[in-house]
């Protein structure tokens, strides 16, 4: 008997993978970005502008996982 | 699916389509002009939209300032304040008309997502995204080539300053890659990516709550259907966010391009 079978593609599962490493990346951001807040509170404007690059760069591995599990899928 | 499982995942057990890629194949509006689609037709409504706002908040610049007036001018202002003065520096107000011309645009191209009447973002199809890609990799090339010359800079995009020569061989073609190739791309499959897939969960949660909740017979079926709508709000919410939030991110790494394309060496 075959307690579980899956049908289709496996994609999605490897985009879950890819999703890992960004997720990381983008906590230590704003992790960051809370720390440096609390220690110089005055600081936080030019800190978020710089952070929503680093999100956005970190944040493109996840996108091109999602977009390549759509392409191969 | 085996026999067990279908009697626990209800969606298994056929008659519901799964949202997937198809979802976002609309058929034209008219059937002789192909081409003519409802990506296309939002677009066009979203630049009228934006013109007239636009104008019409430019039209009457009063010295106390109306509420019409004071919204167009926060908007306006966070635009040039947040991200072009920041970004740009010195010599941003050239570049102002672009920024805010392709922030209001992703904006409202994004919002139709959540718009009652539409509920689907045009970057989701990724053709719009591609389209305003390539219109800033001209733009921010073409700032670079006119200020340094070509072979100038191509020599300031792909060799930071400060490189020791023997990294040469390494930086030079990683450089030249990631600035001139890569940056079109991510900015193009990040807006498309993020609406597709905010505009698939929606989907996902719309659709299989209505399965659940109307073709169904469980009792446990029909409470989840209702769980997933409620919980769709909560998805419309965080779409919006997003939405807005891809706008801004688009509008700022436009400037930052610009703004490393036209940077001196130091």
């Amino acid at each position: 008997m075959t307690p579980l079978e899956l049908t289709g593609s496996l994609g999605i599962v490897g985009y879950g993978l890819a999703a890992i490493g960004p997720g990381i990346g983008v906590g230590l951001i704003f992790g960051s970005v809370i720390q440096g807040t609390a220690r110089q509170p005055e600081a936080r404007g030019a800190m978020m502008g710089t952070a929503w690059i680093g999100f956005a760069v970190t944040e493109a591995l996840a996108i091109i996982g999602i977009a390549l599990a759509f392409v191969f899928g | 699916m085996s026999g067990f499982l279908s009697g626990l995942v209800p969606l298994e057990t056929g008659g519901f389509e799964a949202p997937g890629v198809h979802s976002f194949d609309v058929p034209p509006l008219f059937e002789s002009v192909p081409w003519f689609d409802k990506y296309m037709l939002q677009a066009v409504v979203s630049v009228i939209l934006i013109l007239a706002f636009w104008l019409i908040m430019a039209r009457k610049n009063a010295m106390v300032p109306s509420k019409s007036q004071y919204i167009g001018e926060t908007a306006y202002f966070f635009v040039r304040n947040t991200i072009a003065r920041d970004m740009i520096g010195h010599d941003f107000r050239r570049y102002l008309p672009l920024l805010i011309a392709l922030f209001s645009f992703v904006l409202v191209n994004n919002l139709w997502g959540v718009f009652p009447l539409t509920l689907l973002p045009t970057p989701s199809h990724v053709g719009w995204p591609y389209g305003l890609a390539i219109l800033v990799w001209v733009i921010y090339n073409g700032v670079g080539i006119s200020k340094f010359g070509l072979f100038g800079y191509l020599r300031n995009t792909s060799l930071p300053a400060g490189v020791p020569v023997f990294m040469w061989p390494l930086i030079i073609p990683l450089e030249f890659v990631s600035n001139i190739i890569v940056r079109p791309i991510t900015l193009s499959l990040r807006l498309f990516a993020n609406m597709f897939a905010g505009h698939l969960l929606v989907l996902v949660f719309v659709l299989g709550g209505e399965y659940l909740l109307l073709h169904s017979a469980s009792i446990i079926n029909k409470t989840a259907g209702v769980v997933s709508l409620i919980v769709s709000m909560a998805i419309f919410g965080l779409e919006i966010f997003v939405q807005s939030l891809q706008a801004f991110i688009f509008t700022v790494l436009t400037a930052q391009y610009i703004s490393s394309a036209s940077a001196e060496e130091h």
